[in-house]
């Protein structure tokens, strides 16, 4: 059976163990993997300035980008890729919530001004080409005007 | 109680009890914005209601284990707290800090990352806040006359906690790194180091409750923890398929993470077997239900309904939906809130001197707010369900989505009432023991 002393070394073990091993694979991901992705080269001042203003308003808090965030508004990672460059531009820049007339759900009108918005659309574009391992995944089946 | 300052838990309890109120109403809020009944939109949008829910409930669940500590640890260490004043000075600025970030939420201040939302210049008071418990609570353990295992465990499993908290605090210009170590936060507590606050709290009630031998516990104790980082770990990967780390964390994760169901069974498997061993039956039948409740909970809501997307290839598909609110709320629940209820409702007629042990309120409350969470968990289930069929595998757009499933919150409204009603009882049950006194001090 067996003893209090061997289930204490169960866990001291595994606990040393999977910490090193997980430190080490973090290293790995972030020194020898990320780091060298051409993406990585490619989050010019734009995008920065972009992604303050993402954490700054809380975007994540009705929508998700790379699927984390919030289930009540759009996925955005492919939202350029989707809706193209001026539609969201416009509705960043709108002084009138968006969405009131078309779905029902509304969006907070942040009415940023023209910088703020080509900065945000920066960050969205740099975020659409990151290698996601195959997410968001093409649906099976297409309905026919559906974006 | 058998020291004094056993007493301060009732401060952290009652805390926890208001903000877990608040955390109700704003997901009532979002219930309803979700059936496309958003009037509040304009003082309180999704995302602050959304912010303040889940903010709240990490601050009830942190309140919640701090007083637990403050219980547990004297009376397993023989010794009274270190610092009670410290321990009041702690609570107040916590929840001044909480207070403050509730607000600034409704300012549309905030660090807008999921999970850790909370403006940067009060993470800094958290950090502070924290390592003033931990310096009262260490301090009283190494001065008390015993370190039992079931002390170290929960005290480890705190001072962890601290620690995992600061790499969620560093900027990076990177979506993906910024995800990647957010998870070191988010991943690393709930599935790591709170399970061993959760194992230690759960074994300090099994030996009160069942008066089975504490060292065949503390074996147990060690199995359970042991299982949890040996697959909760490595088990991150399941967050780091799909943000643009290396594809080997698709087989990594994907196999790790599957084995996380493993420590909630031992955790059910655990509590059932001590209680069947159990020869001394207490006759306190709240703290009983809550505690196997909390054990078999959470590995149904945890274990199994985590297990159930935690593969790549269904995660792919179900990444970011209504899906993993399904999870999230049974996991949360049954694993974190439903210990912390237990401990409350095993201290409470021993901090009080009022031994409602058993009465119908407690049994109510037991029932209503699990039914009412078993019903929110179908309904988030059957939308997300739907939203990965109709979005994800059909190619419907997200917003005519949304409007197919609003029904399926009309239903989660209903449960959560019934739960709410629940929790209700709890409350009402819990001022029914009154002020906590000194007169209710046993030597044993
Ligand atoms: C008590 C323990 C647990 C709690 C409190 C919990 C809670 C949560 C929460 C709140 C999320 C959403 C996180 C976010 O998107 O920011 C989440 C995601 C997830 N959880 Fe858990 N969880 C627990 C245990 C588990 C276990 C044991 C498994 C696997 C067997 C699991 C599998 C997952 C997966 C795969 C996701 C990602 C879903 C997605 O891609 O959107 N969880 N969990
Ligand atoms: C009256 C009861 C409740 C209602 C109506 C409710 C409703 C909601 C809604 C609508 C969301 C937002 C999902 C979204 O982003 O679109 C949410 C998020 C969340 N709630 Fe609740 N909730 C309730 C109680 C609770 C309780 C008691 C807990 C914990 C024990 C909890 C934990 C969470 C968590 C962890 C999230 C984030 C989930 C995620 O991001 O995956 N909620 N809730
Ligand atoms: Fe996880």
């Amino acid at each position: 059976m067996l003893t209090k002393s061997q289930a204490k070394l169960f866990f001291l073990a595994g606990t040393i163990i999977f910490s090193v091993l997980f430190l080490g694979l973090s290293y790995d991901t972030h020194v020898n993997h990320v780091a060298n992705q051409p993406y990585e080269k490619t989050i010019t001042p734009a995008v920065i300035a972009g992604k303050h203003l993402w954490e700054d308003n809380n975007c994540m808090g009705c929508h998700s980008i790379f699927g984390e965030g919030a289930y009540y508004a759009p996925e955005l990672t492919k939202v350029i890729d989707r809706r193209g460059e001026g539609y969201v531009k416009g509705l960043l820049m709108s002084p009138t919530p968006w969405g009131e007339h078309t779905s029902g759900r509304k969006m907070v009108a942040y009415g940023f001004s023209d910088e703020d918005a080509q900065n945000l659309v920066e960050y969205f574009k740099w975020a659409g080409t990151v290698d996601l391992n195959g997410f968001p995944a093409k649906p099976k089946y297409k309905i026919e005007g559906n974006k | 109680m058998k020291f004094k300052t056993q007493k301060i838990a009732y401060w952290f309890f009652l805390s926890a009890l208001g903000l877990l109120t608040l955390q109700i109403i704003y997901g009532f809020i979002m219930g309803f914005a979700h059936m496309g009944i958003d009037g509040l939109h304009g003082i309180i949008p999704f995302n602050a209601a959304r912010a303040v829910h889940t903010n709240l409930l990490v601050c009830w669940l942190l309140l919640g284990f701090m007083g637990s500590a403050y219980y547990i640890i004297p009376e397993e260490s023989q010794n009274e707290l270190f610092s009670p004043k410290l321990a009041y000075i702690q609570l107040i600025s916590f929840l001044a800090v909480g207070v403050t970030a509730v607000i600034a939420y409704h300012l549309n201040w905030w660090e807008g990352r999921k999970f850790l939302e909370i403006p940067r210049p009060l993470d800094y008071l958290v950090v502070v806040n924290v390592l003033a418990f931990l310096y009262n609570i260490l301090m009283t353990l190494f001065k008390g006359k015993k370190q039992t295992t079931t002390a170290l465990v929960l005290a480890m499993g705190l001072l962890f906690s601290a620690l995992l908290y600061l790499p969620g605090m560093i900027w990076f210009d990177s979506q993906t790194l910024d995800s990647f170590y957010r998870w070191y936060v988010v991943h690393l507590w709930v599935e790591g180091v709170w399970e061993l606050i959760m194992g230690g709290i759960l074994a300090f009630l099994l030996i009160k409750i069942t008066g089975v031998d504490r060292e065949v516990i503390e074996k147990w104790l060690y199995v359970i923890v042991g299982l949890t980082f040996l697959s909760g770990i490595l088990g991150t990967g399941h967050h780091y398929y799909y943000i643009g780390a290396p594809s080997y964390w698709l087989w990594i994760g994907g196999i790790f993470s599957a084995l996380e169901p493993l420590a909630f069974l031992a955790m059910a498997l655990f509590a059932l077997n001590m209680y069947r061993k159990g020869e001394k039956k207490h006759p306190n039948k709240a703290a009983l239900n809550w505690t196997l409740g909390a054990a078999i909970t959470s590995f149904v809501g945890a274990g199994l309904l985590g297990a159930a997307h935690t593969l790549p290839n269904v995660n792919l598909y179900t990444h970011g939906t209504l899906v993993t609110a399904m999870h999230g709320h049974m996991a949360f629940w049954g694993a974190y809130a439903m210990i912390v209820l237990a401990i409350i409702a095993y201290a409470m007629p021993n901090i009080t001197g009022r031994k409602l042990y058993d009465n119908n309120m407690a049994r109510y409350a037991f029932w209503l707010s699990n039914i009412g969470m078993i019903g929110m968990t179908v309904a988030f289930g059957v939308a997300g369900v739907a939203q990965v069929y109709m979005e994800r595998i059909l190619g419907v757009d997200f917003m005519e989505t949304q409007k197919e499933i609003e029904p399926h919150f009309l239903v989660l409204v209903l449960c959560a009432t019934g739960f709410t009603t629940g929790v209700i009882l709890y409350i009402i049950n819990f001022f029914q023991h009154g002020k906590p006194t000194d007169e209710a001090l046993v030597s044993e």
